[in-house]
């Protein structure tokens, strides 16, 4: 639709005309705020915790474990150099194993989320799949945080959703 | 021709004033839409509704997506 908006916009005399073919689609997703009725505040990126630990593939679990620790969360995600979202590692799947690189113990390609999502949708899914979190990445997977099952419940419920 | 640009191009012009025109239709517009971003839904794109633009800056436009 905007290739032809872009070419109208010529024919009626602009000569500087820009068509971002991505759109609104890709500006949500990749968690920057939109305006209007359902704005920022309905979607998953408003409510994301981004406190959660990181750790590269070839950390080993013994930091991971200390990093979780000190963090108070029970789940360390794997990235990239980009921050791209490779794995995840959960605190059980820790438990009692050698000292081994990050990438032999993590649960690789977690399903993700756009900071776009639209809560009531997100808290559907979560309550569906029976899902305690998701993680929120942009549309070229670089992780943006966790969205928690009881903070995307009480935002949907404060906003009446 | 109109030149197809990426987010950071868009951020960068708008930072330098340029218009934004989303051209879905107004519901959807309402519901959400780009910082600023005015509407002008494609099937109302004529003379009399493009006169709120000014012509020496530049434009850009949008809809959801590649579609």
């Amino acid at each position: 639709m905007s290739p032809r908006a872009a070419a109208r916009l010529e024919s009626l005399g602009f000569e500087q005309v820009y068509d971002y073919v991505a759109g609104k689609a890709d500006w949500g997703s990749s968690g920057l705020p939109l305006e209007g009725a359902e704005g920022s505040e309905t979607r998953a990126g408003a409510h994301v915790r981004t406190d959660v630990p990181n750790c590269r593939l070839e950390d080993g679990l013994q930091e991971v474990c200390e990093r979780l620790d000190e963090s108070g969360w029970d789940t360390c995600f794997v990235l990239d150099e980009r921050g791209v979202v490779l794995g995840r590692i959960g605190r059980r799947a820790i438990r009692g194993r050698e000292d081994v690189p990050a990438e032999k113990a993590m649960t690789p390609g977690p399903s993700t989320i756009r900071p776009s999502a639209r809560l009531r949708d997100v808290v559907e899914r979560m309550q569906r799949q029976n899902l305690t979190s998701l993680p929120v990445t942009t549309s070229d997977g670089t992780f943006v945080g966790l969205l928690t099952r009881g903070d995307a419940e009480g935002a949907l419920r404060e906003l009446a959703l | 021709m109109p030149i197809p640009i990426d987010r950071e191009r868009v951020q960068q012009l708008m930072s330098e004033g340029a218009q934004v025109v989303e051209v879905l239709p107004r519901a959807e517009y309402e519901d959400e839409h780009l910082p600023g971003a005015i509407n002008i839904p494609l099937k109302e794109l004529d003379r009399e509704r493009v006169r709120g633009l000014e012509r020496g800056r530049p434009v850009v436009v949008y809809c959801y997506d590649h579609q």
